[in-house]
């Protein structure tokens, strides 16, 4: 596609009439959270948009969030708004290959240096020196790192790139880290964790982006607040069974299939942040809890160490019955031992015991 | 050892897995001050019962649980000092009578007389105790009994009974089936106990006698807090009642010679009796269970009984007295807290040989006086003659002197039917 | 350490470190003051020791409280903190899921609202309790800083408990993290203080019957 045409002629081309165009800025409006008077400000940054150049990098992820981003059944906005930036550089959507493929990242890294935005999905291994993922014989840390100084803002989609991911938990073999880990305060980081994220939500950042230049406004875990500033408990439609105190027991029971409150079955939503709950997956369809399934709180960090997912939050994360049981024994046997020193203490008291006699009492008149 | 070693060491005996328990339990709630006659009439929270242990409590606490453990083997435990030791005799021995309320009264189920009483040998240990007790122990050591009272006094007395009887009191009586023991406020004070004994268990066909070298029961040893002491004059109970060949001692109207003698006696001298012991109370109810007490007449008098806290809420004797009193008393009436919950005297628990808290004693008496007054009696039946004592001190000192206070034994004696006996 | 990682940990090991030092200290406590004994005792029995004791451990519960104004308030105001706490932590489903990991079994939760209710009560006898500690001249001069401490030490899980299900500031993980550091420290500091007494008192209540009960005493 040719450089220099707006973003709205590749719509245009594609279909997308002004309405339908302007009905995406007023849902990404309020998305975003925003005012619906930011509709057509994002409409007009949208129309002026030139295709910025994006380079997406892989490194140690599943593939997962390129697919969640790409499914679709019906060609939607948000997919097209990706076909219509300039991708310059995408493992799995590109055509290129080889060193082609790498040139074309380089060239894209030179020419637009300070303003493209870079994304990445996937942890990045640094044990042994980052050889755990290379690409062209390139360890991921050492791409990225090259990639970072001309990135006007940095999107880490994923939580294996916001967080470390599956890569990251216990052991972490590979050294697993997030790309805040290696960016550190260089470059903006925005986190849109998930796993995977929903589509739409990757849409809306850049939306944002696009928009105003600048990046969302961020919680302290990077994630843009207009998507993740709520939890699932929040926003569930089960938490009036929750605050009564009415709950799934098991998959199956009358709780589950009068659509009461998954707590006891593990779910993660009190403590996980996202907009499952609203947003909802498959354009709206549904999400985890409606299915009928715990939520396993993949937007938060180190969510594959937290416990099993299907213990619930108010458990232990380890095994507790052997550790009580051995401490009811030991303190058993620690008690009738120092009973016995202490029996034995009195004796001694009593063999220094010097009987009491009448002069002891001492003068009396 | 230091005098505050001394005392230490004395504690250290005496905490045993009851008293760890009772401190491992307080919560300091204070509910022990409300059942404290001492607390309650003066409002001291000095009184407060738990309160007058915290030096055993301290030594528990560096002696007996971790953390006191290791902050002792640091050198972070600041030890029990002689002058705390000297600090608290006051509390232990004027503010305390071993009454035995506070162990009823506590939620978490302290012994709290028990740990006083355990106490008290700390303090003997290190050299304290009130001056009057001292005295008073000693005379029951050398003399053989705390008012000094021998053998003369009793004979005397015998001879008096004697006449009154016109027939023989027995004494040394080898085989009798019952040696009874006296408390010295009898022989000297209430000797119409002896023609009493003499006449109900002739008539009952009981054969008993007195010994002359163990008729003082009072156990001034259990009052100072000296297991030593206290199982000396112990062993001259047990040696006279071998001597004699006793199968049953009977402990008088008084109520540590009954704790004394039953209770602690066998665990002070470190074996069992050959003999049985009972309190003449216990006695009395048998025989008139048995048929044997017989009375005749009612008095009409207005009267109550005031349970002696070591024979009634620590003794477990609590309807005998009833059952006899009710046997002759035709008006009688429970003050409101009676039985086992009854208000101590104020003079037990060596209080009353302790000159410096008289003062204490009958100023707290408006307990008693407050229970009397709800009741308005004539007379105050009791059995117990420290309480005697202690309820005419009272009394006296609260202008209420009209009331009459009398033994148990004593009055029921007055309505005996041993008109059909043969005299001997 | 992020908030996840802490609540993790405070839900793993923290919770065995809590746990462990709780039960051994607690059941230590009990062990040794039954192990340390008593002498035989030489007397003859008026009557037994173990049925009278055990009678004490239920006769207690209905404590021999004078007519004053601290008897009064000690039951009403005792009691309210005591049978808030049971229910708050023995009767919230969340609750009897944790008791369920570790025991094996569970049992029937009540109403959410209810306990949310139990656990203010619970909370507004806590406040009576201090400021009656400090107002009354027996306590006051029986009262030391462990008595203070363990209340600032009990209160915490239940403020924090109440927090994390109407959450105020902070994210309702950070505050269940708070509850659960909370209720570690309470546990861990119980076999130290006087919070033993929730074990203690069966044996000390026992001990007075067991010796009463000899001399064939009702305690």
């Amino acid at each position: 596609m040719p450089r220099d045409e707006y973003l709205t002629d590749i719509l245009r081309r594609q279909g997308i009439s002004r309405r339908g165009f302007l009905k995406f800025c007023s849902a990404m409006a309020s998305l975003m959270a925003l005012p619906p008077g930011m509709a057509p400000a994002i409409a007009d940054a949208l129309s002026k948009a030139r295709r910025p150049s994006v380079i997406w990098l892989s490194f140690q992820e599943c593939t997962g969030c390129t697919e969640s981003l790409t499914r679709s059944h019906n060609p939607t906005v948000e997919s097209l708004i990706l076909d219509a930036i300039s991708l310059d550089y995408h493992h799995t959507l590109q055509a290129a290959s080889g060193t082609a493929a790498e040139e074309a990242r380089e060239h894209a890294m030179k020419e637009f240096f300070g303003k493209y935005l870079l994304i990445v999905d996937g942890s990045i291994p640094i044990k042994d020196g980052g050889v755990y993922s290379t690409i062209a014989g390139m360890t991921n840390l050492q791409m990225l790192e090259d990639a970072i100084e001309g990135a006007a803002a940095i999107v880490a989609v994923g939580t294996c790139a916001a967080f470390g991911g599956l890569p990251h938990a216990n052991p972490n073999p590979t050294g697993a880290v997030s790309v805040l880990d290696i960016v550190k305060d260089r470059k903006p980081v925005i986190n849109v964790p998930g796993c995977p994220p929903i589509p739409v939500v990757i849409t809306g950042v850049l939306a944002h982006y696009l928009t105003f230049g600048t990046v969302p406004d961020l919680d302290h875990h990077h994630r843009p607040l207009s998507f993740f500033g709520d939890s699932i408990h929040d926003r569930c439609y089960r938490r009036p069974f929750y605050d009564k105190g009415l709950f799934a027991k098991t998959f199956d029971d009358e709780g589950a299939r009068n659509g009461w409150c998954l707590y006891e079955l593990g779910c993660k939503g009190p403590t996980t942040y996202n907009a499952c709950a609203t947003s909802k997956w498959n354009n709206g369809t549904s999400f985890p809890i409606q299915s009928g399934h715990p939520c396993l709180g993949c937007s938060e960090p180190d969510f594959w160490d937290a416990g099993s997912f299907y213990s619930p939050l108010s458990t232990p994360s380890l095994g507790v019955s052997k550790v009580a049981a051995t401490a009811v024994a030991a303190g058993a046997i620690t008690g009738v031992a120092f009973g016995l020193y202490d029996q034995r203490k009195r004796k001694k008291a009593r063999q220094q015991h010097k009987k009491v006699s009448v002069e002891d009492l001492g003068e009396t008149s | 050892m230091t005098t505050a070693q001394r005392a230490i060491t004395a504690m250290v005996e005496q905490i045993d897995g009851p008293v760890a328990s009772y401190f491992s339990s307080c919560v300091h709630c204070g509910m022990c001050a409300d059942a404290c006659l001492f607390y309650t009439e003066t409002q001291d929270p000095r009184f407060t019962p738990i309160y007058k242990l915290l030096p055993m409590r301290k030594v528990w606490q560096q002696e007996f649980t971790f953390w006191g453990r290791l902050m002792k083997s640091i050198g972070l435990a600041k030890s029990v000092t002689d002058e705390e030791m000297a600090e608290w005799e006051e509390l232990v021995y004027d503010t305390c009578t071993l009454c035995g309320k506070c162990s009823l009264a506590c939620p978490v189920g302290n012994d709290i007389t028990y740990m006083i009483r355990k106490f008290r040998e700390a303090m003997v240990a290190s050299g304290h105790a009130p001056q009057g007790l001292k005295e008073a122990m000693k005379r029951a050591i050398e003399i053989g009994s705390p008012m000094g009272i021998t053998l003369t006094t009793l004979q005397a007395q015998i001879k008096h009974a004697e006449e009154e009887l016109g027939y023989k009191v027995p004494i040394d009586e080898e085989g009798a089936e019952y040696m009874m023991v006296l408390s010295s406020a009898e022989i000297a004070q209430f000797q119409e106990i002896i023609p009493a004994v003499a006449r109900i268990f002739k008539a009952a066909n009981v054969s008993w006698t007195l010994c002359s070298t163990a008729f003082e029961g009072t156990n001034t040893g259990i009052q100072i807090g000296s297991s030593d002491l206290a199982a000396e004059l112990i062993e001259r109970i047990v040696a006279g009642a071998e001597q004699l060949k006793v199968k049953t001692v009977i402990s008088p109207e008084c109520g540590h010679a009954y704790i004394a003698l039953r209770w602690e006696g066998p665990n002070l001298i470190g074996r069992p009796y050959k003999f049985k012991v009972q309190h003449i109370l216990e006695i009395l109810e048998e025989l008139r269970k048995q048929g044997k007490l017989k009375t005749k007449g009612k008095d009409e008098t207005r009267l109550t009984y005031h349970d002696p806290c070591q024979i009634a809420r620590r003794g477990g004797i609590v309807e005998q007295p009833r059952n006899l009193i009710n046997q002759f008393a035709a008006n009688f009436v429970e003050m409101k807290e009676h039985g086992e919950y009854n208000w101590c005297c104020g003079g037990g628990g060596g209080v009353a040989a302790n000159e410096r808290a008289e003062e204490r004693r009958l100023d707290v008496f408006s307990k008693k006086k407050q229970q009397l007054d709800e009741i308005k009696v004539e007379r105050i039946v009791t059995a117990c003659s420290n309480c005697r004592n202690m309820l005419e001190d009272g009394l006296d000192h609260y202008n209420m002197s009209d009331i009459e206070v009398v033994g148990l034994t004593e009055t029921l004696v007055q309505f005996l039917d041993d008109t059909n006996q043969a005299n001997d | 350490m992020n908030e996840t990682e802490l609540l993790t940990w405070l839900r793993g090991p923290g919770l065995l470190i809590a746990i462990t030092i709780f039960v051994l200290g607690v059941v230590f406590r009990v062990i040794q003051n039954l192990a340390i004994g008593m002498p035989e005792n030489l007397a003859e029995p008026k009557g037994s020791t173990f049925g009278p004791g055990v009678a004490t451990v239920f006769r207690r519960f209905k404590f021999h409280r004078h007519s004053t104004n601290r008897g009064y308030f000690t039951l009403i105001a005792g009691y309210t903190f005591h049978i808030g706490l049971l229910l708050t932590l023995l009767f919230l489903d969340q609750h009897i899921l944790l008791f369920k990991s570790i025991l094996g079994f569970g049992w029937p939760a009540l109403p959410t609202v209810l306990i949310t209710f139990s656990a203010l009560i619970s909370i507004g006898a806590l406040f009576a309790v201090l400021v009656y500690r400090v107002m009354d001249p027996v306590r006051r001069k029986l009262s030391v800083y462990q008595d203070y401490l363990v209340w600032v030490l009990t209160i915490g899980p239940l403020i924090t408990g109440y927090l994390t299900m109407h959450p105020i500031g902070l994210s309702y993980t950070l505050l269940l993290s708070l509850h659960i550091i909370s209720a570690e420290i309470l546990l861990i500091a119980i076999p130290f203080t006087s919070l033993s007494h929730m074990a203690s008192l069966f044996v000390s209540r026992w001990y007075n019957g067991a010796i009463a009960g000899y001399k064939g005493v009702k305690s």
